[in-house]
């Protein structure tokens, strides 16, 4: 079965990305921050993340940094799911090595096309 | 609170509908008469729908069937809708139509029942990104809808967040739109490629020229097996013999017409039979 980690430190985020994810087939493991999003992916890797941005403790962006910089035997997907939605922030998003983009608010449809595009579903 | 329709008044639309754009409406979706003609009513100054049948006997107004056409369809679409097309499309069409790009053509593409233009943008976008290939090609696309408010949005080239985030790779996003305001606008690159006109699938394409390429998907649906029928056999006048016809995921040719005959491991993809 296909795993997502969810990092958002919204409770409701998180429990609204979960339910879109399990109705689609996909287990969910969460995180409330960057930092234990990354001790999570550590301790098993996860086929795609879904990555808010703001967080405190560590963000969005330097979670992408760090992931895409530790040795892994096979990278996770990743998308950036924030309230973010200039051109800046998604240059910077891809740059750090995002396969997708996510502007909220989101619902189901837009997930699962983001998850079809990068050939999850 | 608005008088319920009787089945006489329900007719009076439903044939009106069906004359004039083919769609068919049966006495389920009476809810569906109600909640989009609604707004109609209100706009023509007229208390409910029995008033809009009302006016339609005698010599209707063109702009209120108009209208009543407008707000009877359903333009639901997005970016690269089912992907699979655009896939065949970058994979076997043009290849195909082209010798591998080897051999120099023009190229007319149709995006038919266009909606509000996502379909015939993603095309734009596949053929940008696959320009190199096909260097001694032109293109031209056209997207085509019977209703003219779907067609002003088209053409604005102007998407919400929510439309932009439904099929539209984010790669895609950052290269092909700029951010205006709260939505995004597609850059001219893009736009440039397209035009938009209106046209009911009812009459005869070969008023916009013959195509190579035809997307029709998705509004095959709506109607029943002669205007089917109908459309199919005029689409196929209207393709060169090597033009190819993509329709929707639930549509087929089968039991319709033997003029189109399927693409050996293409998916949705239809060439002219040979003759026989
Ligand atoms: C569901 S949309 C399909 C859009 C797009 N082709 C897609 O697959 O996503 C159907 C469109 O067909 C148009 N339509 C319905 N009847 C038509 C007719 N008789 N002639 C031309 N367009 C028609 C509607 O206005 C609507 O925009």
């Amino acid at each position: 079965m296909m795993t997502f980690l969810i990092v958002d430190d919204s409770r409701v985020i998180r429990s609204v990305a979960r339910k879109i994810f399990q109705d689609l087939g996909i287990e969910t493991r969460e995180a409330e921050n960057g930092q234990l999003g990354l001790d999570s992916v550590k301790e098993a890797i996860p086929d795609g993340v879904l990555l808010d941005w703001n967080m405190p403790v560590m963000n969005g962006l330097e979670f992408l940094q760090s992931l895409r910089a530790t040795d892994l035997e096979r990278q996770p997907k990743v998308i950036l799911c924030t309230t973010e939605n200039d051109m800046d922030h998604i240059m910077a998003a891809l740059s750090a090595g995002a396969d997708e983009y996510i502007m909220k608010p989101f619902d189901a449809d837009i997930i699962r096309t983001k998850l079809e595009q990068i050939g999850l579903l | 609170m608005s008088t319920p329709l009787i089945p006489l008044e329900f007719d009076v639309f439903a044939r009106l509908l069906k004359l004039r754009s083919g769609i068919i409406i049966t006495p389920d979706k009476t809810y569906l008469l109600e909640s989009r003609l609604q707004p109609i009513a209100r706009k023509w100054n007229l208390e409910d729908l029995r008033g809009i049948a009302k006016k339609l006997s005698g010599m209707p107004d063109q702009r209120l069937l108009d209208d009543i056409v407008d707000a009877m369809t359903t333009n639901e679409t997005l970016f690269f809708r089912d992907q699979n097309p655009f896939d065949s499309l970058k994979n076997y069409v043009l290849p195909t139509l082209t010798d591998k790009g080897h051999r120099p053509r023009k190229i007319r593409i149709w995006s038919a029942a266009c909606s509000s233009g996502q379909e015939a943008y993603s095309i734009a976008m596949l053929l940008l990104e696959e320009k190199e290939k096909y260097a001694g090609c032109t293109f031209e696309i056209v997207g085509t809808d019977i209703s003219r408010e779907i067609l002003a949005k088209a053409q604005s080239g102007i998407f919400s967040q929510f439309e932009v985030q439904r099929g539209l790779p984010i790669q895609y996003l950052v290269k092909y739109f700029v951010k205006d305001g709260d939505r995004w606008a597609l850059k001219d690159t893009v736009k440039s490629m397209v035009s938009f006109r209106f046209f009911n699938l009812l009459e005869d394409p070969r008023l916009l020229g013959t195509f190579d390429i035809v997307f029709c998907r998705n509004v095959l649906i709506y109607f029943d097996h002669n205007t089917k029928k109908g459309i199919l056999e005029r689409i196929s006048r209207a393709l060169s013999p090597d033009g190819v016809l993509c329709l929707g995921g639930s549509e087929s040719v089968l039991g319709i017409t033997d003029k189109f005959t399927s693409v050996t491991g293409q998916r949705s993809m239809y060439q002219q039979s040979a003759p026989k």
